[in-house]
């Protein structure tokens, strides 16, 4: 039996085979780590999904599943849409990666899409967005909007993307403001808003006047708006509710482009696996609507960076850069490569504190 | 390392509002415990208020309103406890854990439309000249009315379990209630009602959360906050003032830990994030130790059923 | 007027019965649930109940995994039973699973690459002994300062996240994973895997540890004087003291075999159908066994079939959000309706329901 006619028997046993069977169409399956109601990175990965949806119509059916723990679960969920018939699967977490490995082998004909991971086989990709470009936009406003040269960060856990996220920032706030300081803050925890809210109250009581966040609730946003004075961004979403003030921009992640493309190259054939890792230019990176608090001449330069990085002309990590303990890291001119980027587990020179090890 | 970026009077008023919602659900769940019953359910209840009063705060466009539906929202839900646990005579561990189940699926449910969504804001009360007293202004009279109104429940069931009558009786129902049967008072109605209280409680301290606090609605904003206003309880060894004493240093320290993060202390992070927890057990350590008396001031009939035989 | 007589000895024919009611119910107040939802709920509950057990498409997949679900919970719930009978109250077995599985996999990913057959034997008594350290430390407050357990259980859940972080991000690191936090993956170094027993029937360690827990349980309970000793001192604390019962010693046997059972189930996770330590490797089996405990009314045999009608609801409730687009948040809720009216119809078990007014005692 092959899977198209498993594909049909499952559907008639759902009572469906009418639809299914006439219109054949691709299915599409998406694997979500928390709830779509998180208000971020998995609230912004079902808008992706709504997208395709959306795009295509009734050429593709997509199914979903949400709070998938990583591990044992993952791989069940994952196990069984493929037997349901689903052609290609998102799995939208780092910690999908072994089970999207151990569930690709047995499902050859099943394509595999893993965000953020690096493990790749003949039916897995991976992808995963250059937010640090986005984190530079923000570095850089925020080195020109702080007046009292504080700026607070709140980051989740120490893993290479968070780290990597501080120091483009700090990098690009150093760049337009040599006075200013970062303080950070781990909460320890992908998601507790209550604890984000008395994050954002702590840096702003010890002075930061711009908050930071690789967070996803609008926790810190409220204590700035309360605070007065001080700026945030948008994280994930645009978070546009707490514009023009506090949230002068933000970065929003835009999955819908790469989504709709990977879809079309399975309906076309030409699907393969590809290691895809895109920025500002093409858009999976989006930076939201820089406001009108910011100065019109802190808005063109960041909007000059904006377009540098998305011609290709500037990244964010080229040299001359030095390792926090004053070793150098990369030479005058020289650009960061994937590699050391993926991994990034340092800090850069001029970060006071250490990242927990 | 910059400790005098750390201001005392400003870190005690943070620590009031971040302890709020835990004081709120814990001193309800003591009038609960007090009367006999164990409903392990507050997480599920306070997640129940954060929605409903959220929702009926944002399509109102009032914030009162929300927060008196969270109350009722959060006492339904803890009558379905209730009406198991006390007429069904269900066992009250399962079916609380059972409730915070059903009431974490519930408000995600009825959630769905409101994620995204910023509520309206609920306004401060001016206290003028007072909030312009030094530190003493800012610690104490620069708050939102529902910090005040927990701080007013905690004297209110301070009294009540004290000094009234009904509070006699609730205590002697949480004690014996075979005996309080015996003298003719009607414990499945006095349990109902002191439930339906903790629900309501509950209810309030999650729409704390979801409409001062954070404010936001996602699912499972919670996290787990129900659980330590349960620790709390037992922390304060079902006493009201303790209850006060025990969230505000759990809520202390998650702030200070924070605070201490922010000053560029040389600690490691996770023993940090871990401190809330590890000072509650060791000052629980400490005031145990004192010959026990703790365990004595737990309601002798806490947990277990009743059945009128006679 | 209604009102409820005690029965002298629980009903037998309720006591089969009431479990099945309650399934039925749930499916009138479910489907309905459901119907509101806009889905079919004819489909949507023979998607949950049916197809993970006969479904000719998955079935021969899920049904196997039903007992990788079950298992932990089961290994876990029937340790927490003994105490919950003596009026123990350990609430942390998430914590305890969670030390476990670092004690286990420290183990392994200490020796790697080492390829001896004492390694997996090793693992599992370093899996055993690090749920049982961490249980140890609310019994020996308890039983030194009178610190309540309930609260330095729960609390100390939350502490071993923290270690389980910190070693997903530091001590236990993958080497060679890229910068990444989560360990090694055990699947794929043999000597320290946890692997199916017979292919395809998902029964590995961890699901045979168990059945073997279930029927050393029962046999404790019934045959043995530790098993009546516990009993007793649920039952009545005094009479207990009388008969020579050493209440100390009865928390710290009683905390540490539940310590050391949910130790072992995060073992056998990890060095199974888990693979690795990561920051969110535990997923709520410890308090999710408190409910199966109860569900299973304290009993073993009761145990064994709640662990697996809480995993066929899992596995179902997974078939239905991704076939029917059911939100997991209404299976979440179905569950706790589930439970809601297994609890609520057990009192036709113990009482019996009689109309009409009380007799004058």
């Amino acid at each position: 039996m092959n899977r198209r006619t498993l594909l049909a028997s499952a559907a008639f046993a759902l009572g469906l085979a009418g639809a299914a069977a006439a219109q054949d169409p691709v299915k599409v399956g998406f694997v979500y780590v928390g709830p779509i109601g998180d208000g971020g990175w998995t609230y912004e990965h079902d808008k992706g999904r709504l997208a395709v949806e959306a795009h295509f119509g009734d050429a593709v059916e997509t199914v979903y599943q949400e709070s998938v723990p990583e591990g044992a679960d993952a791989e069940r969920v994952m196990t069984q849409m493929a037997l349901s018939g689903a052609d290609l699967i998102f799995a939208t977490s780092f910690g999908f990666m072994d089970p999207v490995i151990n569930v690709a082998q047995k499902f050859p004909d099943v394509k595999f899409e893993h965000a953020t991971g690096y493990k790749r086989a003949d039916n897995v990709s991976t992808y995963s967005a250059r937010f640090y470009e986005g984190r530079a936009v923000q570095g850089l406003i925020a080195g020109h909007m702080t007046e009292s040269n504080i700026i607070g960060y709140i980051a989740s856990y120490p893993i290479p993307e968070v780290v990597r996220g501080i120091n483009s920032a700090f990098i690009h706030a150093r760049q337009v403001n040599p006075d200013v300081q970062f303080k950070v803050i781990w909460a320890y925890t992908w998601f507790d808003p209550a604890k984000e809210a008395d994050a954002a109250t702590a840096l702003i009581e010890q002075g930061a006047d711009v908050i930071l966040q690789h967070t996803d609730s609008t926790a810190p946003q409220a204590a700035a708006e309360r605070a007065g004075n001080v700026y945030t961004f948008g994280q994930a979403s645009d978070m546009i509710e707490y514009a023009p003030k506090p949230r002068i921009s933000s970065i929003i992640d835009n999955w819908a482009p790469y989504y709709i493309e990977r879809v079309q190259a399975v309906i076309d054939g030409t699907w393969e696996s590809e290691d895809t890792w895109d920025g500002i230019a093409p858009g999976m990176v989006g930076i939201g609507e820089i406001t009108d608090a910011v100065p019109a001449e802190v808005k063109a330069e960041a909007e000059a960076l904006i377009a540098a990085m998305a011609s290709g002309e500037y990244h964010p990590f080229t040299g001359p850069l030095n390792r926090q303990d004053g070793t150098p890291w990369l030479a005058e001119g020289e650009v960061a490569d994937d590699g050391t980027l993926l991994g990034m587990n340092f800090y850069v020179e001029g970060l006071t504190g250490a990242v927990p090890q | 390392m910059d400790f005098g970026a750390i201001n005392p009077t400003v870190l005690a008023a943070s620590l009031m509002v971040a302890s709020t919602p835990i004081l709120l659900a814990a001193i309800g769940e003591l009038v609960v415990e007090k009367s006999g019953v164990l409903n392990l359910g507050v997480e599920g209840m306070m997640i129940t208020g954060a929605i409903v009063g959220f929702a009926i705060a944002v399509e109102t466009g009032s914030p009162a309103l929300g927060f008196l539906t969270a109350m009722a929202g959060g006492a339904a839900l803890s009558l379905i406890f209730g009406v198991l646990t006390q007429v069904l005579m269900s066992n009250q561990v399962a079916t609380g854990l059972a409730l915070t189940l059903f009431g974490l699926g519930f408000s995600a449910l009825i959630g769905q439309g409101y994620v995204g969504v910023k509520p309206p804001a609920l306004a401060k009360p001016d206290l003028g000249l007072l909030a312009d007293i030094p530190v003493l202004g800012r610690v104490l009279f620069s708050h939102d009315l529902i910090v005040y109104l927990s701080l007013a429940l905690v004297v209110a069931v301070w009294a009540f379990l004290r000094f009234t009558r009904a509070g006699l009786i609730l205590r002697a129902v949480g004690e014996n209630h075979d005996a309080a049967h015996a003298l003719g008072y009607k414990v499945v109605r006095i349990r109902l009602a002191a439930i339906a209280f903790g629900g309501a409680c509950a209810g309030l301290g999650g729409a704390y959360l979801s409409l001062m606090r954070v404010p936001q609605w996602t699912e499972g904003m919670t996290a787990g906050a129900g659980w330590i206003a349960l620790a709390i309880v037992v922390f304060a060894s079902w006493r009201a003032g303790r209850v006060l004493l025990g969230a505000y240093l759990f809520g202390g320290v998650a702030v200070l830990q924070l605070n201490l993060q922010a000053a560029g202390v040389a600690v490691p992070v996770e023993l940090l994030s871990a401190s809330p927890y590890l000072v509650t057990i060791i000052v629980l350590v400490i005031i145990s130790a004192d010959r026990g008396r703790a365990a004595l001031n737990a309601p002798a009939s806490l947990g277990r059923v009743f059945h009128a035989s006679s | 007027m209604i009102r409820l007589e005690k029965r002298p000895q629980p009903s037998r024919a309720w006591t089969v019965a009431t479990p099945l009611l309650a399934v039925a119910l749930t499916m009138v107040a479910g489907g309905l649930m459901f119907a509101l939802l806009g889905k079919d709920p004819v489909v949507a509950i023979r998607t949950i109940f049916w197809d993970p057990l006969f479904h000719e498409q998955f079935a021969s997949y899920s049904r196997p995994q039903l007992l990788v679900k079950a298992g932990p919970l089961i290994l876990i719930a029937i340790g927490l039973s003994l105490g919950f009978r003596a009026g123990i109250w350990n609430i942390g077995a998430e914590g305890q699973y969670i030390m476990g599985a670092l004690a286990g996999a420290g183990v392994a990913l200490a020796l790697y690459p080492l390829d001896a057959w004492f390694l997996f034997p090793l693992m599992v008594v370093a899996g055993a002994l690090g749920g049982w350290a961490w249980a140890m430390i609310p019994a020996i407050l308890k039983t030194r300062f009178r610190t309540n357990e309930i609260l330095v259980s729960l609390l100390l859940v939350y502490v071993a996240e923290q270690v389980l972080a910190s070693m997903a991000l530091g001590l236990m690191k993958n080497p060679e994973g890229g910068g990444f936090p989560g360990s090694r993956n055990l699947q794929h170094y043999p000597a320290a895997a946890n692997t199916e027993l017979i292919a395809g029937t998902g029964m590995h360690w961890g699901v045979a540890a168990a059945f073997i827990a279930v029927i050393a349980v029962y046999v404790l309970l019934t045959r043995h004087i530790l098993g009546f000793q516990i009993r007793l001192a649920g039952q009545s604390p005094r009479a207990a003291r009388f008969a020579g019962v050493n209440p100390n010693a009865l928390v710290v046997i009683c905390l540490g075999l539940s310590g050391a059972l949910a130790g072992l189930a995060g073992l056998f996770e990890v060095a199974g159908p888990g693979g690795r330590i990561n920051i969110g490797f535990n997923q709520g089996y410890g308090f999710t066994a408190i409910i199966v405990a109860f569900l299973g009314r304290l009993h073993p045999v009761g145990i064994l079939l709640a662990g697996l009608l809480m995993a066929l609801t899992y596995i179902g409730g997974e078939l239905a959000q991704f076939m029917l687009g059911i939100p997991s948040a209404a299976i979440q809720a179905f569950q706790g309706m589930l439970l809601f009216f297994l609890l609520g119809v057990d009192v036709l078990s113990n009482y019996h329901i009689r109309l009409g007014r009380r007799r004058a005692a």
